[in-house]
């Protein structure tokens, strides 16, 4: 090669290196905040999070601080109801979950080698939806208005307006906000493992973590709908008095158990798998070897997260079920022992077979394990029904509860903040801090926690807020308490060393710990991901494939440039990962904060009962939504193909099943039908409990649920025609089509709504006209947001950006009306003809 | 027609054995509790319970094996040791048939933890 064109080439490099950097590039000065980049919401979420979990710990401080001596008046009993309510809340909500989010967002596009998540917007919208929703929970304690009927909110005492006041409200909507924001994350998860891995990154040679995020994300989509169903019920009683947990007027406190730890459970393995994925990050880098055990570690995420479910009922063994019922979930419970034993055990045969380098990083992950050990014991040991009549409500459960999540989730945390530090700030924390922070940490853990098994078998019952002197007590709560400050200096530690300045320290070396896997390439300076997109041949590929950071870094594989100015990365197959499509995702934007924070607003005026201000506010986030829709989706690309380098090239636009956007709307879809799942579950729930469930009331009148079942179905066969004729070319009969599918879903909302109308049901009378009314407006809600789309796809038709080729919108559509087909189907089949059939 | 399904190449057949799990789980808890909450609805003893969650039972393990025997097809019949890890197609489908085998028998065990209560609860207490 002459040395002209060695020049021209180095040039040629260079001017590809600064487009893709000012593609990637944050905006400076306040406009920072509008970055939708991976890297800072990743770190934005974190913070926060770990925020929320100092405030929560202080709560706990104080808690220990009324409980140290007997008979204390430290904290009256509101406050100290307030603050082990918000404690509770706040640990599960707004740490334990979202932390998990915050760190799969950062991690997880460098790790598959991807460039960024499939839906960097979403991911935004979630953040901000997360930090809004948990200040305004976390702040109305300083209103002495925080919620006080315990993290699990039961009725009777959550419902009645006297003694739980406007918390209860504060902590529905609040809470329901963040749940929205958790299935918006789990959409981008799992497409974003599935569809946008590295190329030649197989299944077989997915990083561990990636596994268990994929199976965290699909339980938070079976998990949290039945709670967002419960929440919504629970507000249309604190609300409008429907009586949905009111005992004398046909309603059930159960029904909120049931649902609520449907989610409940999962959700400790929600917390607990994220935790275990980075143990199988961090013990093979320290081991120096692969993890002995792969596939045995596939095998324990999977079977975890459907064991899971079936563990719910065992928080309401002290409930008064047949013992049969309980009896199942017993056995549940004790077979969900065996994946989560498996998983130590891998662990300690790569630890085995490997030449262990005790880090910090391991130090944690290993005392963290062996607490959750502990938690582990005596969590088959509160399985037993018979062990758990005497234990329930004791303190032997918080003791449990606190071994499983200190030690299954926050010091596995700790150890992957010692860990990944490195790829924030490119030094190291201080290994002599960690140490002692982890020193503290464990001895206080055992020291607050472990007298609490003690007072617990002595029967002192949690959530108490005082206790007498000289009945065994006194002692093991005065321990407690200094474990709990001691504990507390510890994480003290951690702060001082994330925070304090380390701008004199030289930067550190690159993949500091010669680990093996992906993440390891990128450089915090960088806000592109990787610099080009690498062909993945090992499970290890730092280890494995000589000569690949170099590769990466040089621009050597795909997409090295951005010519065109855009933000993309490769869709690739689910199983063998083959690319087969340039996605091109959204940069920096106004329109996530917007949206997220007017859909706030409106949560928040609709528990202060501001109808006014609910409307306009939930009128700007439509809006908002609207416009994003709009300019950031669904675009037309100047060209069909586009050459991404290594002589490949791949088209810009997929539709349907191959492109990404749907199979987010699937996703969504089926965590939408999860929660009217849990509707019809409270149906049949009613049945189930009452001699004659309907209390004599007239049920919805048939022939108009008929009418209305028909004529969804009429509409659904019409918007599918609409796509058939579109992908013809015969624009015109698809725009006539989805007019009529418009009106004919209007025809039949208003039959549907003709139903419980005619027979003058009302709700707030007995609990089976409510329940009728709440399926019937889930049924219509989700209609009329089916007329928005179907007005959607035809103002984008009119407005060329809806083609034949180029249909992506509309059959996003159409998928919608197969759910909403499915949903109007079982509504109107089961209120119009169940109560006939019996 | 045939009777065992030709191998199919999909990421779904990795949960066989665990949604026949919660089917059977689902089936034996629904109808236990209908059955404890309305025993005048169908007019039948505890013992036809025991006997319906039997049923279900044994339509369960069998469902599991017919996965656990078209996993182990599709891990070859076990000619090849694990950790599957090469970047070729062979290694991701023996990799897809090792962990369905493996899922198969955890699901074959819990479901015999599910139905074990049956074995000797013999009425609806409360």
């Amino acid at each position: 090669m002459s040395a002209a064109v060695k020049a021209r080439s180095r040039e040629e490099y260079k001017a590809q290196e600064e487009r893709l950097r000012a593609v990637w590039a944050n905006p400076a000065g306040w406009r920072y905040w509008t970055s939708v980049n991976n890297y800072q919401i990743g770190l934005w979420y974190g913070s926060a999070a770990f925020a929320f979990m100092l405030f929560a710990g202080v709560l706990a401080l104080l808690m220990r601080l009324q409980l140290a001596v007997p008979d204390n008046d430290f904290l009256s009993a509101d406050v100290f109801n307030q603050a082990f309510t918000l404690h509770g809340t706040v640990m599960m909500f707004l740490f334990a979950v979202p932390i998990f989010e915050a760190v799969a967002i950062f991690l997880l596009p460098p790790m598959l080698g991807a460039r960024e998540m499939p839906f960097p917007r979403l991911g935004a919208f979630s953040f901000w939806s997360f930090l809004l929703g948990g200040i305004f929970v976390c702040g109305s304690i300083f209103f002495n208005a925080a919620p006080s009927a315990g993290w699990f909110m039961y009725p009777p005492l959550a419902t009645d307006k006297e003694f739980s006041g406007i918390g209860a409200d504060i902590w529905l909507l609040g809470l329901s906000f963040i749940e929205v924001a958790s299935i918006a994350a789990a959409v981008e998860l799992i497409v974003g493992i599935m569809k946008c891995r590295a190329p030649g990154m197989r299944i077989n040679l997915m990083p561990l973590f990636a596994w268990y995020l994929l199976i965290v994300a699909g339980m938070i989509l079976f998990a949290f709908p039945p709670l967002i169903a419960g929440d919504l019920l629970f507000e249309m009683e604190r609300m409008f008095d429907w009586p949905f947990f009111d005992a004398a007027r046909g309603g059930d406190p159960l029904l909120w158990q049931h649902l609520f730890w449907i989610f409940g459970h999962p959700e400790v393995y929600i917390i607990f798998l994220p935790a275990i994925a980075l143990m199988a990050m961090i013990v093979p880098t320290f081991s120096q070897r692969p993890i002995v055990g792969y596939s045995w570690i596939v095998l324990a995420a999977v079977g975890t997260g459907f064991l899971s479910f079936g563990l719910w009922v065992h928080h309401m063994f002290a409930t008064g079920l047949p013992q049969i019922s309980l009896a199942f979930f017993s056995a549940a419970s004790e077979a969900v022992a065996i994946p989560t034993g498996v998983q130590i055990f891998v662990f300690i045969a790569t630890m085995l077979a490997g030449r262990v380098i005790f880090s910090t990083p391991m130090l944690f992950g290993t005392g963290g394990l062996a607490i959750f050990v502990i938690g582990g014991l005596t969590g088959v040991m509160v399985a037993l029904a018979p062990f758990d009549w005497q234990a329930h409500d004791t303190y032997f459960v918080v003791a449990h509860l606190h071994y499983v999540l200190i030690g299954g989730m926050l010091f596995p945390v700790v150890a992957g903040l010692y860990y990944y530090y490195p790829l924030i700030d490119a030094k190291k924390l201080s290994d002599r801090l960690g140490r002692l922070a982890f020193w503290l940490m464990f001895c206080g853990f055992n020291i607050a926690f472990f007298p609490m098994h003690l007072s617990g078998l002595r029967s002192m019952p949690r959530r108490v807020f005082t206790y007498p002197a000289g009945i065994g007590l006194d002692w093991l709560n005065l321990i407690s308490t200094a474990g709990a400050f001691i504990f507390a200096a510890g994480v003290l530690v951690v702060i001082f060393d994330v925070l304090r300045p380390k701008h004199r320290e030289p930067r550190g070396e690159f993949n500091p710990w010669k680990a093996g896997t992906l993440e390891w390439i990128s450089e915090p300076e960088e806000n592109w991901g990787v610099r080009s997109i690498p062909i993945v041949r090992s499970r290890y590929p730092l280890w494995d494939q000589k000569d690949l950071a170099r590769k990466v870094n040089g621009g050597r594989y795909y997409l090295p440039d951005a010519e065109e100015g855009w933000r993309e990365g490769l869709v690739t197959s689910v199983l063998d990962a083959e690319p087969i499509q340039v996605l091109r995702v959204g940069g920096t934007s106004h329109v996530t904060i917007v949206s997220a924070l007017s859909l706030g607003a409106a949560f928040i005026a609709l528990t202060f009962h501001w109808w006014i201000a609910t409307a306009l506010a939930a009128i700007t986030c439509f809006c908002a939504v609207i416009y994003w829709l709009w300019t950031g989706t669904g675009e037309i690309p100047e060209k069909p193909e586009k050459d991404v380098g290594l002589g490949l090239s791949l088209p810009l636009y997929a539709s349907g099943p191959d492109s990404v956007g749907w199979w987010a709307m699937f996703i969504t879809m089926v965590g939408d039908g999860t929660a009217f799942a849990g509707l019809v579950f409270g149906y049949f729930f009613y049945w189930t409990i009452h001699i004659d469930f309907t209390a004599g009331i007239a049920g919805p009148d048939a022939a108009w649920s008929l009418a209305a079942a028909i004529l969804f179905a009429a509409a659904w066969g019409l918007m599918v025609a609409a796509r058939m004729f579109n992908r013809r070319g015969a624009t015109a009969a698809m725009r006539g089509l989805l007019v009529l599918s418009l009106l004919t879903t209007v025809a039949a909302s208003a039959a549907g709504l003709a139903a419980p109308w005619s027979p003058g049901m009302d709700p707030t009378r007995h609990v089976y006209p409510a329940i009728v009314w709440i399926l019937v407006i889930w049924v219509l809600a989700h209609a009329a947001l089916g007329t928005v789309m179907q007005a959607y796809c035809l103002a984008r038709s009119l407005a060329g950006r809806l083609a034949p080729k180029h249909d992506m919108d509309l059959s996003n559509v159409v998928l919608y009306w197969h759910f909403l087909l499915i949903t109007a189907a079982i509504t109107f089949a089961t209120i119009g003809l169940f109560p006939a059939a019996m | 027609m045939r009777l065992i399904p030709r191998e199919i190449e999909t990421l779904w057949t990795l949960f066989t054995a665990p949604v026949v799990w919660v089917a059977h789980f689902l089936v034996c808890y629904i109808g236990a509790a209908i059955y404890c909450a309305k025993p005048e609805l169908v007019g039948l003893s505890f013992s036809a319970v025991r006997a319906g969650i039997a049923a279900a039972t044994v339509i369960a393990l069998s469902l599991i094996a017919l996965s656990a025997w078209l996993a182990w097809r599709q891990w070859g019949f076990g000619t090849d040791d694990p950790p599957h890890d090469d970047p070729t197609r062979r290694d991701r489908t023996l990799f897809q048939g090792f962990a369905t085998l493996l899922l198969s028998g955890l699901s074959f065990i819990a479901v015999i933890f599910t139905a074990m209560p049956a074995l000797f609860l013999t009425e609806c207490i409360r």
